[in-house]
């Protein structure tokens, strides 16, 4: 036996340098999911070239502009435009009817990332002829992510795979009009964020806010424990007017959740729930 | 498990070895198109006669169990015993990625896991090879020669990760005898 290996050690030293970063900045990774981070953290050790976790916590501890390389390895804002197509096509058929019923509904896109999500959705509200009744929050703990979210502009290879799933989401218009393309970058059209406000929220610390009719939250939930799973899903529940719905990546369920009791499933595949009266 | 192009064939000859009362968990990772919605692991499901579950996140991981990692995901194991899920970019142009299951199946379980690399044409898998037999784990590697496409486990065996070359019957064979010794 004797010293011990480094995978035993590895998750203690995890441990002191979430709560390290916790303790002195306020960010708290303490609840994310520990393979993801634990694999991360090895990601930032080879790019910096410290030995150990060890290594680097005092480092980290005293050096912000080394704390924000490291947050930028743990919220790391992959997206894509119209992930999932299908998950679309039911907010279009299934969702939006239920919209049109309030002369005015809010959404709110909990982890956007780099926007890619928010503005799919626009496009989907803009064919439905309900965009403008909406008020669109976008939120994300990452301000580099919202900048560009904000910015909404994107490589313009990733154009061709958008407009096929924007096809197969049941898109009515040609998807080269919500765009304008130049030498390689693709800029969203001003008209899909007039309703759309980009802003600072994070789901591990921030409160609810209020009367929402659908949130979106795709593919955030997978990177926290079980623990933080129930607290953002209990951000969501309390934001929710009830009859507001939820949309959840495809592989995250509510079953098994604090709150599972609180929705009906209107799309088990799409994720989509109704959140009902009970309490 | 991991396999890419060819893998499924070989998943399929380990598997009919494997029978209902298997005593390990078995995850497998196979390379899909990002489009896939369940296709494999409903094949793996009639191939098999372990249950199969197509992973959905924290779910827990059972003995006798196979777990598919869905297409678009990486699928990580947690020390807690369950299964994560991520959508972080591709690794080796391949998400699920065959090394981000090995990696995390050797910190979490160290010395318990054994790392399969089946058939494929890229270098997935090589590092997580690497990993698990850092922590003392056991890898094999599908015998080229028995592989549809050699590179994968080729790849493995020139980076020196590879404990046992084994066709894919001898796989399902040896991996039988692990679990009927896991009963014991
Ligand atoms: C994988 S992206 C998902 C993007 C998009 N919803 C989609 O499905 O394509 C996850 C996002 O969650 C954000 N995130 C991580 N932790 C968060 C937290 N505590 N609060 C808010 N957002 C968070 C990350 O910054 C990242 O942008």
């Amino acid at each position: 036996m004797g010293t011990m290996g480094e995978a035993e050690v590895e998750p203690t030293e995890t441990d002191l340098l979430l709560e390290a970063v916790f303790q002195r900045y306020g960010y708290d990774y303490r609840s994310y999911a520990r393979a993801s981070i634990e694999r991360r953290t090895r990601q930032f050790l080879s790019a910096t070239g410290y030995a150990s976790v060890s290594e680097m916590i005092p480092e980290v501890l005293h050096d912000k502009e080394l704390l924000a390389r490291l947050t930028r390895y743990f919220s790391i804002p992959v997206t894509e435009m119209f992930r999932d197509p299908s998950v679309y096509r039911v907010v279009r058929e299934e969702v939006v009817p239920l919209l049109r019923t309030w002369p005015h509904f809010k959404i709110w896109h909990a982890g956007c990332a780099t926007g890619e999500e928010v503005y799919s959705l626009a496009i989907v509200l803009k064919e439905e002829g309900v965009y403008d009744r909406a008020t669109i929050y976008a939120t994300d703990c990452s301000d580099e992510a919202l900048e560009r979210a904000r910015e909404g502009v994107y490589e313009v290879g990733k154009m061709k795979e958008a407009t096929q799933k924007y096809q197969q989401a049941g898109g009515k218009a040609s998807f080269s009009e919500y765009y304008h393309a130049c030498c390689d970058a693709a800029a969203m059209d001003g008209s899909l964020k007039e309703r759309i406000t980009f802003a600072n929220h994070n789901l591990a610390v921030d409160e609810a806010f209020g009367e929402m009719h659908l949130v979106f939250c795709r593919n955030v939930l997978i990177y926290f424990n079980r623990e933080l799973q129930n607290r953002a899903l209990g951000l969501f529940t309390e934001s929710l007017v009830h009859g507001g719905f939820l949309c959840l990546g495809t592989k995250e369920d509510i079953r098994f959740t604090d709150v599972s009791n609180r929705y009906e499933a209107v799309d088990r595949r799409a994720r989509i729930y109704k959140k009902n009266g009970a309490s | 498990m991991g396999g890419s192009a060819g893998g499924v064939g070989a998943l399929d000859v380990i598997l009919s070895a494997l029978s209902r009362d298997f005593a390990l968990p078995v995850l497998a990772v196979q390379h899909l198109h990002p489009s896939d919605d369940g296709s494999f692991a409903r094949h793996m499901a009639d191939a098999a006669r372990l249950p199969v579950v197509e992973a959905c996140d924290k779910e827990r991981i059972e003995r006798g169990c196979l777990y598919t990692a869905p297409a678009n995901y990486h699928m990580l194991v947690e020390r807690d015993g369950t299964i994560s899920l991520s959508v972080d970019e591709p690794v080796n142009w391949s998400r699920p990625s065959i090394d981000v299951l090995f990696d995390s199946a050797a910190l979490a379980w160290g010395e318990g896991v054994v790392a399969v690399i089946l058939s494929g044409a890229n270098a997935d898998g090589v590092e997580g090879m690497r990993s698990v037999k850092a922590a003392g784990g056991f890898t094999i590697a599908q015998d080229p020669a028995d592989a549809e496409s050699r590179v994968m486990p080729q790849a493995a065996i020139d980076a020196g990760v590879v404990d046992e070359v084994l066709s894919a019957k001898e796989i399902g064979q040896l991996l039988a005898e692990f679990g009927a010794i896991e009963k014991l």
